[in-house]
């Protein structure tokens, strides 16, 4: 599938950082990742958004990385900051530039992707 | 009864009877540019001004700088009424392309935004602009529509009065029938330009519950805002005033059993270039300014210092009246906007100035924007405005030299006194002639005089006995 669409491939990896496009997008090793999952409550989806990415992270930045669980209900004035609209949303605050994936995070691959961990040509 | 909300926009109260629904949503619906966001501020903004009602808007397209300096132009402070905790605004961002989407979520987090806003403030009034927005930001349309729902029935719950604004779509009344969930109250704002000339209107489309206006009302955005013209809603219902005041020339004030028009009457005058029509509005606005009263004067040919040099060379001198304040000229190119748009301008002068009698000079440039249709539906729309307030308006139409204009018969219905002015030709000197083609209940005089114009003013010839053997009969 990636073959078959190199440009495609390459728009994308192009937004991607240099460091990406270097080491094909398979994986980056930054110093830190720091992350927020916003939530409302804990809720079913909620949770498993969480274990979701505790897993991914654990699979793909192994000590490298923060999660900041941030509950709308008890803070809702940090929704506008980081312009959040619905939960879950997964918020790469570092390394920049910030990236957002709404959803339970089910799709491990679309997940990847998001957070430029893979290329998007490999998705479907 | 359906309570309701006023709005405090001009002329949008009367339409609506009184406002929106109090509780309920209203949409507001109109192309790019139509005016949708300013008529919900200004919604906002005039509730926590003169109704102690605190608002909140949740803008999903303008950063608050933005509105805060759009609203800086109109002369409101909104700054500071976020200040006093009288206005919140939280401007949503939906970058589609910043999202990706994965699994399952729902958007709580603007309930959350928006519950957090409204109890910031104790808001009662609730703007939301432009909601659909959510559909370009999010893929999953199923949700978001679910969603909308769901947040509909939250503010109804929620007991605050709600604006939300859509754009129109191609074959339905917003793009993504957003009307669906939102059906209390339904605002339609146009802009059309017909011969380069934009009008802007205004129509309710539905009111659940309420009786209102039908039409399509012109409305103007300027440096006060919005405002409605509600006129087509006033009809013959105006009470028909006896008291009659001087038309300004004394010969003229004997023709009409020497008394003059009625106060609250429409007059028209008609002649061809130079017959001397705006001679005698300016007299006219002149005996009103000497009663001691209010004159608004609509020049639509001639700039203030150019009637008042022309005036002054008949022995009238409107000057004094300008400085005291009891005569004001409003004078515009018909061209610079479309028919309504100076309904729009001269119903606000009027509501602005107070005058008890208004000059319109002339209004045949008016018929250059528009056709004779419109020409008449405009000017019954204004002699009923007038009549409603007891205005005695007097009307100028130029005529090509010897025959009545159609425009002239069209209009002249609406009239309730016509004086037509003539120049004959008599050897080597044209010599001017009056004569008036009708009175509205009174008798009159039906001959035809001469008259002059000096700088004592215009003298009109040989009418006193006619007029007297008109009164023997």
């Amino acid at each position: 599938m990636a073959t078959s669409k190199p440009s495609a491939q390459r728009r994308r990896s192009n937004s991607n950082s240099r460091q990406a496009r270097k080491t094909g997008g398979a994986r980056l090793n930054p110093a830190l990742w720091e992350l927020r999952l916003y939530v409302a409550g804990m809720t079913q989806t909620s949770v498993r958004a969480f274990e979701n990415l505790k897993l991914l992270c654990e699979e793909h930045l192994q000590g490298a990385y923060k999660i900041h669980v941030i509950d709308l209900l008890e803070r809702p004035t940090l929704a506008s900051g980081d312009q959040i609209i619905a939960v879950p949303t997964l918020v790469r605050r570092l390394p920049t530039p910030v990236k957002k994936i709404i959803g339970d995070l089910s799709n491990t691959e679309r997940v990847l992707v998001g957070l430029d961990l893979r290329p998007a040509g490999t998705v479907r | 009864m359906l309570e309701k909300v006023p709005t405090g926009i001009r002329g949008l109260d009367e339409v609506t009877r009184g406002g929106f629904p109090k509780g309920r949503a209203a949409l507001i619906c109109g192309g790019p540019g139509a005016g949708k966001t300013l008529l919900g501020l200004e919604f906002l903004v005039r509730g926590a001004l003169h109704f102690q009602e605190p608002g909140v808007c949740i803008a999903f397209e303008e950063t608050t700088e933005e509105i805060v300096t759009n609203m800086a132009s109109l002369g409101y402070d909104v700054a500071a009424l976020m200040r006093e905790k009288k206005l919140g605004i939280d401007h949503v961002h939906i970058e589609p392309r910043q999202i990706e989407e994965t699994g399952e979520y729902d958007l709580e987090p603007l309930f959350i935004r928006l519950r957090h806003a409204i109890d910031r403030v104790k808001a009662k009034r609730v703007f939301l602009d432009t909601i659909e927005l959510l559909f370009l930001g999010l893929k999953d349309e199923r949700l978001v529509r679910s969603e909308l729902r769901r947040l509909f029935h939250w503010l109804k719950d929620a007991g605050v009065t709600a604006v939300i604004t859509a754009e129109t779509g191609a074959n339905t009344l917003t793009r993504y029938g957003i009307e669906e969930y939102v059906a209390d109250c339904v605002i339609i704002l146009d802009h059309r330009v017909t011969e380069q000339v934009s009008t802007r209107r205004l129509r309710v489309m539905k009111y659940r519950g309420s009786a209102h206006g039908t039409n399509e009302y012109p409305f103007l955005l300027d440096d006060d805002g919005i405002s409605v013209v509600p006129i087509t809603s006033l009809g013959l219902t105006h009470s028909a005033l006896t008291e009659r005041i001087s038309c300004g020339v004394a010969g003229f004030d004997n023709m009409l059993t020497g008394k003059g028009f009625f106060r609250g009457s429409s007059v028209l005058i008609t002649g061809s270039a130079g017959t001397g029509k705006s001679s005698f509005a300016a007299a006219f606005a002149d005996a009103a300014c000497t009663r001691g009263e209010r004159a608004l004067y609509f020049a639509f040919e001639e700039s203030p210092s150019q009637i008042l040099r022309n005036m002054s060379s008949i022995g009238i001198n409107l000057n004094p009246w300008l400085k005291r304040g009891l005569l004001k000229i409003h004078a515009a190119r018909p061209t610079t906007m479309g028919l309504e748009g100076h309904l729009a301008i001269m119903h606000k002068e009027i509501e602005a100035f107070a005058p008890d009698v208004v000059v319109t000079d002339p209004i045949t440039n008016l018929v250059s924007v528009g056709d004779l249709t419109s020409v008449k539906a405009m000017l019954t729309r204004m002699i009923d405005l007038l009549k409603s307030k007891g205005i005695t308006a007097m009307f100028t139409n130029l005529v090509i030299e010897g025959d009545v204009d159609e425009t002239a018969i069209g209009i002249s219905s609406l009239m309730d006194t016509w004086l037509v002015l003539r120049t004959v030709e008599q050897g080597a000197e044209r010599m001017r002639t009056l004569s008036l083609l009708k009175s509205r209940g009174m008798a009159h005089d039906t001959g035809t005089h001469s008259f002059s114009l000096s700088d004592k003013g215009i003298l009109i010839h040989g009418n006193q006995q006619t007029i007297s053997a008109t009164q023997a009969q």
